[in-house]
C-alpha cells in the first residue's frame, strides 16, 4: 500500500490556524477608536488645537504686537478694539496673551518630552532590577529631591548663562521634574514585576528587554500618561513660579504664567488683568486634563472589550 | 524588619551627608555673597564681617567646621539675622509652617481619597462630574493666584477670615492659607485616587465581592481601598516636599511666619548658614517621611518587598 | 460653560466657608469696650528686622523702628531740622573740627543716666572690627576711627572724649558740617553700656531690650511684628501722646495693603504702583519727599558706551514725565541732574538743586543726531546685544520696558532686557558685566556729598567704569578737605556739571514716598530720608 506522503500533513497549516481574520490594529489605532468615542476627551483635543492655533495663528489676524507700548491707553477696559483690554504699558493684551500662549505651551510640551524620557527611562530599570539597584536608583532620587529646588534653578539658570531665555527655562524644568514620573513608573513596575503573568512570560523565556517593553511599559501607560497629562500644566505652573520669583521669561516677552503674576498685582485695580491669562491658563488645563483621561481609558488594555 | 530598618537609617545618614556637600559646593558656586550689598560695604568693613563668620577661612576647613556643628546638631549663626542661629529660625517657624501643612494635609488627603472614591463609584455620573471639575480647578491655577484670590475674595470682598497674619495662630486665620496650599494636592489626589480605585473596582475580586451581595461602603472599605491606595502613596512623597516648598508661596501671601519662607530669602539673601540648615532640615524630613511611606507600602500590599529579593 | 461652572462652584464654596466661618467666630470671645484715652495704631515696617541693635542694623524696616526706640545726640524733626535729642546742646571749634556736646538728664527706659561714657562706649563698639558693622563707616568722620575699624589703629587713638558725665567731645578727622546731623543715624545712637557689657544678646528679647527713645520694647515675634510702648523714663514723656506702636512685619507689599484695606493696619508705605491711580481716585494716598534718584548706569568700559555721544543720545532720548505720570505714577519728579531736591546749599533755605538747576534738556532730534554722529544713523549698525540689567520686580520691569521702547521708537535701537535675581545683578554691577543697569540711590544725610561723593575713580559704588580728573578733584581735593561751605558746595556743583556732561548715568527721576495712613492718626512725620516717627503722634 502506498500513502501518499500528503495525507499525513495537518488538513489545516498550523500557520493558518493562529491566523486572525479580522484585520490587525496597532496599539493606537486602537486607542485612537476609543478615544474618539469619549465626547469629553474630543472636546477637550478640540479645544487644545484652538489654542494652538489661538497662539501660533491668532497673531497674523490681529493689528496688534506684544510689545508697542501705548502708554497713554494704559489698563483699558475690554472693548471691541481690545478685547481683552491693555496692560500697565497700554499693550493689546490679548497680542500678549497669543504670544504667550506660544511660549507656556511650548514649555509645557518640550519640558515635558524631557522629564518623560528620563523618568520611564529611570524608574524602569528601578523598578524592573529592584533590590540593590532599585534602592541605589531611589537613594539618588532621594537626594536630588532633598536640594532646594530653587537653589538648582537660580543655579542652572545661572550655569547656562543668560537666565529666562526659553530654552534654559525648558530643559530646566525638564530636568528639574523628572523624578516624580520616575517614581510613578517605578512603583507600577514593582507591583506589575509581581503579577502573574509576568511570571509566565518570564517562564516562557522573555528577555528583559522584550518584558519591559511589551508587558510592563504598555501596562504602566495610564499612569505615565495621566503624569505626563499633568506634568505639562505642571511645567506651565513651574514657570509661573519662576516669573513670580524672577528668574521666568525674560520681558517684553511673556507667557501665560509671568502675564498671571503680573495680573495678581493687579487683583485689586484691574481684576481684568489676571482673568484673561488666568482663564487662559485653566482652559488649558480643562483640556489636557480631559484628553488625559480620554488617553487613559484609551490606552488602557484593561478597558479593551 | 529591624535589620532593614538599622539599614535604611545607615543610608538616610548617607542620604543627608551627601545632599549637604552637594549642597555646599552648588552655594558657593552661585554667583554674589552675603554681604552684597547696593550700598557697598568698605572693604575693611568687608574683611570685618568675613572674619567674624570664617569667610575668610578656606572653604575646605569652613566644610570640615560645618560637618562637625551639623553633627551636634548645631545648624550655625544665620547671616541675615544677628545673633539669631539657624536653630532658633527653625525652632521659631517650623511650628507654624507644620501647623499650615497639617491642615492643608487633611484637607487635601481627606477631601482627596473622599472626592476620589465617589467619582470612581459613581464613574460618568454627577458627582464624577462635579468631583472631577473640584479636582480640575484645583490644578487650573497656580497656587499664587489661588492664594491672591482666596485672600482677595474670601478674605477682603467678604470678610470672611482674616485676610493676613499669623495672629498666634488663630484657626479663623489659618483657613485660607491651608485651602491655598491643598489645592493643588486635593486635585492631585482626587486624580489619582479616582483613576486607581476605577481600576481596582474592574477586577476580579471586586466582582466577586458584589457577586457576594456585599454592599456598596464594604466593598470600598474591606476590599477596593487598600489597593487602590497604593499610587497616592507613591504620590505622598512628593506631596509633602510640595507642602515644605509650597508653603513658601503661601506664607509670602499671607505673612506667616513660619520656615516655608527662608527656603527662597535665604537664597536670594546668599544666607548660607541659612541655606544649609534649610538643606540639612528638608532632607531629613524627607528621608524620614519616605521610609514611612515604604513602610506603608508593606502593609498595605504584601506583595511588595522591602529589602528587595528578586522574584527569580 | 465653564463660566457658569466656576459661578456655580464658587457659591457652593462660599455657602460652605460662610457657615465654617460663623462657626469660627461665634468662638472668639467679644472685646471689651477700651477705655477712650488709650492711643494705638500700627505700621507696617517691611521685612523682618536684621536685628535692632542700632550699631549693627543696615535696613528700612530696622530705621522705622529704631526711631521710635532710640534717640541718638540729635534728633530729625518737622522740616527735616537738626532738633537736640539726648543732647541739650554743642559748641563747634572755630575751624569746625572739634565738636563739644552737651548732654541733658535724660534716662534709658531702665532708668539709668545716659552718660557721656554711654556715647563713647558705643561708638567705638560701632567701631570695633570684632562687631563687624556694616554701617561703621558713618563714624568715619571721627579722628582715627577708620584706621581702628581697619586694625591699623587703636580704640585710644579715636577722637572721642569723656569731658565729664555730661560733657562729650568729638574731634573730627576732617571739617564735616553734616556730622551733627549724622547723631540722629541709628549706627551713632547709644546703647546701655552696662546692660550691653552684661548680657551680649541683650537686643535679641523684649525684655532685656534697653533704648532711649519715646518708646520702649514690648514683644518681639519674629517675622509677625514688634510692638513698642510708650518710655516713662524718656526726658521728653510728657510730648508722647500714643501708649502703643505695632511694627507689623509684612514683607509683601500687595498683602500689607489687603491688610490696611481690610483694617488690620493703621498706615503702609512702599505702595504697589498698580494701586497707585486707585487710591489717588479714593484721596487716601498721600505723597511724602524722599530723597532718592533712580537712574541707569552705563558701563563706559565697553562699547557702544565708552562713546559720551551714545550715552548723551539716550539720556536725552526718553521721556521722564510721561515715564512718571504712566509707569511709576507716585508724583516723582522727573530728574534732569543727579542730586535730587532737599540737600542744603550755601545759602539757608536754598536747594542744592535749585541752585544747581538742570543739565538734561529731553530732545530726540539732538539725541538723533548725536547717535548719528556716533556711527549709528538711525539705529542702524546697532550692536544686537547691548541689554538693560535690573534685578526682579515688577516696577524695575516696566519701568525698563517703557524706556526700552522709547528707545526703539525715538531712536530706532533695539535694546533686550535682563532681570536677575538682586544678589546676580549686584554681581554683575559690580564686575562691570552689564550693558546698561538700572540703579538707585536713596541719602544717608542731607547733603549733596551724600550723592557726588559716589562716582570718584574706583570708588566701592561707581560701578561704571569712570574716571575723571577734573571730578576727582573737586569732591577729594576742595570739597572734602574743607568746612566752608561756601568751599564746598561750589565744589560740588562743579563736579555734579562734569558728571552730566560725561554722563556715566542716566537720571531718570527723583524718589517720593507713596503712602496711606488712617484718617484718625495725626501728627506722624516722615523724614524725607525714610524713616517714620511716631513721637508726636496722637490717635483721634
Amino acid at each position: 500500500m502506498k500513502l501518499a506522503q500528503n495525507l499525513f500533513e495537518p488538513a489545516i497549516s498550523q500557520i493558518s490556524a493562529e491566523h486572525i481574520n479580522r484585520p490587525s490594529t496597532t496599539l493606537l489605532q486602537d486607542a485612537w477608536r476609543r478615544f474618539k468615542q469619549n465626547k469629553l476627551a474630543m472636546a477637550g483635543l478640540i479645544t487644545l488645537a484652538s489654542l494652538i492655533l489661538f497662539a501660533f495663528f491668532g497673531p497674523r489676524f490681529i493689528q496688534y504686537n506684544y510689545y508697542t507700548n501705548d502708554l497713554m491707553n494704559q489698563y483699558l477696559q475690554p472693548s471691541w478694539i481690545h478685547p481683552f483690554g491693555t496692560d500697565a504699558l497700554g499693550r493689546d493684551t490679548m497680542a500678549r496673551l497669543m504670544y504667550g500662549g506660544r511660549v507656556s505651551l511650548a514649555i509645557g510640551f518640550v519640558s515635558v518630552l524631557i522629564n518623560l524620557s528620563i523618568g520611564v527611562f529611570y524608574g524602569g530599570i528601578s523598578g524592573y532590577f529592584g533590590g540593590r539597584i532599585d534602592n541605589l536608583m531611589m537613594r539618588i532620587i532621594d537626594i536630588i529631591y532633598s536640594i532646594p529646588e530653587l537653589l538648582y534653578v537660580i543655579l542652572l539658570m545661572v550655569v547656562m548663562g543668560s537666565s529666562g531665555s526659553l530654552l534654559n527655562i525648558m530643559i530646566v524644568l525638564g530636568i528639574v521634574n523628572w523624578m516624580g514620573m520616575a517614581r510613578i513608573v517605578r512603583g507600577q513596575i514593582l507591583v506589575l514585576r509581581e503579577q502573574e503573568y509576568v511570571l509566565a512570560a518570564r517562564t516562557l523565556g522573555a528577555s528583559s528587554s522584550r518584558l519591559m517593553l511589551k508587558h510592563l511599559i504598555p501596562n504602566a501607560l495610564g499612569p505615565i500618561i495621566i503624569t505626563s497629562a499633568l506634568a505639562i500644566p505642571m511645567a506651565i505652573f513651574m514657570e509661573a513660579f519662576l516669573s513670580f520669583i524672577g528668574v521666568g521669561i525674560q520681558p517684553p516677552f511673556a507667557s501665560w504664567g509671568s502675564l498671571a503674576a503680573e495680573g495678581r498685582l493687579n487683583i485689586p485695580s484691574y481684576p481684568y488683568a489676571l482673568f484673561f491669562p488666568a482663564a487662559a491658563i485653566a482652559i488649558t488645563m480643562l483640556a489636557f486634563n480631559f484628553v488625559g483621561d480620554g488617553l487613559r481609558d484609551a490606552f488602557d488594555p484593561k478597558m479593551r472589550k | 524588619m529591624a535589620k532593614y530598618l538599622l539599614q535604611r537609617i545607615a543610608s538616610a545618614l548617607l542620604v543627608i551627608f551627601l545632599v549637604i556637600s552637594l549642597t555646599f559646593v552648588l552655594m558657593h558656586s552661585i554667583p554674589g555673597g552675603p554681604f552684597s550689598r547696593e550700598k557697598q560695604v568698605p572693604p575693611a568693613v568687608l574683611k570685618n564681617l568675613e572674619e567674624r563668620y570664617h569667610m575668610n577661612d578656606p572653604l575646605s576647613k569652613q566644610y570640615i567646621d560645618y560637618m562637625k556643628n551639623v553633627a551636634q546638631f548645631n545648624l550655625g549663626p544665620t547671616f541675615r539675622y544677628e545673633g539669631r542661629t539657624v536653630n532658633d529660625l527653625i525652632k521659631d517657624g517650623l511650628p507654624k509652617t507644620a501647623t499650615i501643612g497639617f491642615l492643608a494635609t487633611i484637607f487635601a488627603l481627606g477631601g482627596g481619597l473622599l472626592l476620589g472614591s465617589i467619582a470612581a463609584l459613581k464613574h460618568n455620573k454627577t458627582p464624577d462630574g462635579v468631583a472631577t471639575f473640584i479636582a480640575t480647578i484645583g490644578v487650573s491655577v497656580p497656587s499664587f493666584v489661588m492664594a491672591t484670590f482666596l485672600q482677595y475674595y474670601l478674605g477682603y470682598k467678604l470678610g470672611l477670615f482674616p485676610p493676613v497674619g499669623w495672629n498666634n495662630g488663630a484657626l479663623k486665620n489659618l483657613v485660607l492659607p491651608s485651602i491655598a496650599l491643598g489645592a493643588y494636592p486635593i486635585a492631585q489626589i482626587t486624580r489619582l485616587m479616582r483613576t486607581s480605585m476605577l481600576d481596582v473596582l474592574s477586577q476580579d475580586y471586586i466582582r466577586t465581592a458584589r457577586s457576594k451581595g456585599l454592599p456598596g461602603y464594604v466593598i470600598i472599605g474591606r476590599h477596593a481601598m487598600r489597593n487602590a491606595l497604593l499610587p497616592v502613596i507613591t504620590y505622598l512623597g512628593p506631596f509633602f516636599a510640595y507642602i515644605l516648598t509650597g508653603n513658601f508661596v503661601v506664607e509670602y501671601v499671607f505673612n506667616i511666619p513660619g520656615i516655608g519662607q527662608f527656603f527662597v530669602t535665604s537664597i536670594t539673601n546668599r544666607d548660607y548658614s541659612t541655606i544649609m540648615g534649610m538643606t540639612v532640615l528638608f532632607c531629613s524630613l524627607l528621608v524620614v517621611f519616605n521610609l514611612l511611606v515604604d513602610i506603608a507600602y508593606t502593609f498595605i500590599d504584601p506583595r511588595i518587598k522591602l529589602t528587595g529579593q528578586k522574584g527569580a | 460653560m465653564f463660566k457658569i461652572k466656576k459661578k456655580r462652584v464658587l457659591t457652593v464654596a462660599v455657602a460652605m466657608l460662610l457657615v465654617v466661618s460663623v462657626i469660627l467666630t461665634g468662638c472668639s470671645s467679644n472685646q471689651p469696650a477700651a477705655p477712650a484715652k488709650v492711643m494705638k495704631t500700627s505700621f507696617n515696617a517691611g521685612a523682618e528686622p536684621k536685628t535692632l541693635d542700632p550699631a549693627v542694623s543696615t535696613g528700612v524696616p530696622e530705621t522705622h523702628i529704631e526711631t521710635a526706640l532710640f534717640e541718638g545726640l540729635t534728633r530729625i524733626g518737622e522740616g527735616e531740622k537738626v532738633m537736640p535729642g539726648i543732647a541739650e546742646s554743642w559748641t563747634q571749634s572755630a575751624d569746625g573740627m572739634v565738636i563739644t556736646f552737651k548732654l541733658r538728664d535724660a534716662k534709658w527706659s531702665n532708668g539709668d543716666a545716659i552718660t557721656a561714657d554711654d556715647f563713647k562706649y558705643s561708638w567705638l563698639r560701632a567701631l570695633a572690627p570684632e562687631t563687624a558693622s556694616e554701617y561703621s563707616y558713618q563714624l568715619y568722620y571721627i579722628k582715627g576711627a577708620e584706621d581702628y575699624n581697619a586694625k591699623k589703629g587703636t580704640a585710644d587713638a579715636v577722637g572721642i572724649k569723656v569731658v565729664d558725665p555730661k560733657t562729650l567731645e568729638v574731634t573730627l578727622a576732617a571739617p564735616t558740617p553734616y556730622f551733627i546731623a549724622l547723631t540722629a543715624f541709628h549706627t551713632l545712637y547709644p546703647v546701655n553700656k552696662k546692660v550691653v557689657e552684661a548680657n551680649k544678646d541683650w537686643s535679641l528679647k523684649a525684655e532685656t531690650f534697653v533704648s532711649s527713645g519715646p518708646f520702649k520694647m514690648q514683644e518681639w515675634k519674629h517675622n509677625d511684628q514688634v510692638v513698642v510702648v510708650k518710655n516713662e523714663n524718656y526726658w521728653d514723656a510728657k510730648s508722647v501722646k500714643l501708649s502703643e506702636v505695632t511694627f507689623k512685619l509684612i514683607e509683601d507689599n500687595k498683602a500689607a495693603l489687603t491688610a490696611f484695606e481690610s483694617g488690620q493696619l493703621d498706615a503702609l508705605e512702599h505702595i504697589p504702583i498698580e494701586d497707585i491711580e486707585r487710591l489717588k481716585a479714593a484721596k487716601i494716598l498721600k505723597i511724602a519727599p524722599y530723597i532718592g534718584t533712580s537712574y541707569y548706569r552705563f558701563n563706559v568700559t565697553k562699547k557702544p558706551f565708552n562713546d559720551v555721544k551714545v550715552r548723551k543720545a539716550l539720556t536725552l532720548a526718553i521721556n521722564r514725565q510721561m515715564l512718571i505720570d504712566k509707569v511709576v505714577k507716585g508724583g516723582q519728579l522727573p530728574a534732569y541732574a543727579f542730586t535730587p531736591p532737599g540737600m542744603v546749599d550755601v545759602e539757608a533755605g536754598k536747594d542744592f538743586r535749585k541752585v544747581g538747576g538742570d543739565y538734561i534738556k529731553e530732545d530726540v532730534a539732538a539725541a538723533k543726531a548725536l547717535l548719528a554722529e556716533a556711527g549709528y544713523p538711525d539705529g542702524k549698525n546697532w550692536p544686537a546685544d547691548v541689554t538693560i540689567l535690573y534685578n526682579t520686580k515688577s516696577d524695575n520691569k516696566l519701568l525698563a520696558e517703557a524706556i526700552q521702547n522709547m528707545w526703539k521708537t525715538n531712536l530706532g535701537i533695539d535694546i533686550q532686557l535682563h532681570n536677575e535675581e538682586w544678589a546676580v545683578y549686584l554681581e554683575n554691577q559690580k564686575k562691570l558685566n552689564y550693558n546698561i543697569s538700572r540703579a538707585a540711590w536713596i541719602g544717608d544725610y542731607a547733603d549733596a556729598m551724600t550723592f557726588m561723593d559716589m562716582f570718584v575713580t574706583g570708588g566701592g559704588n561707581n560701578q561704571t567704569g569712570w574716571s575723571n580728573a577734573e571730578y576727582d578733584k573737586q569732591i577729594k581735593d576742595v570739597a572734602n578737605k574743607s568746612g566752608d561751605q561756601k568751599v564746598r558746595i561750589p565744589a560740588m556743583h562743579a563736579a555734579e556739571k562734569v558728571l552730566m556732561d560725561e554722563m556715566p548715568i542716566m537720571p531718570i527721576y527723583f524718589y517720593t514716598l507713596p503712602w496711606v495712613i488712617k484718617d484718625n492718626v495725626k501728627g506722624v512725620f516722615y523724614s524725607s530720608l525714610g524713616p517714620i516717627d511716631y513721637k508726636f503722634a496722637t490717635v483721634e
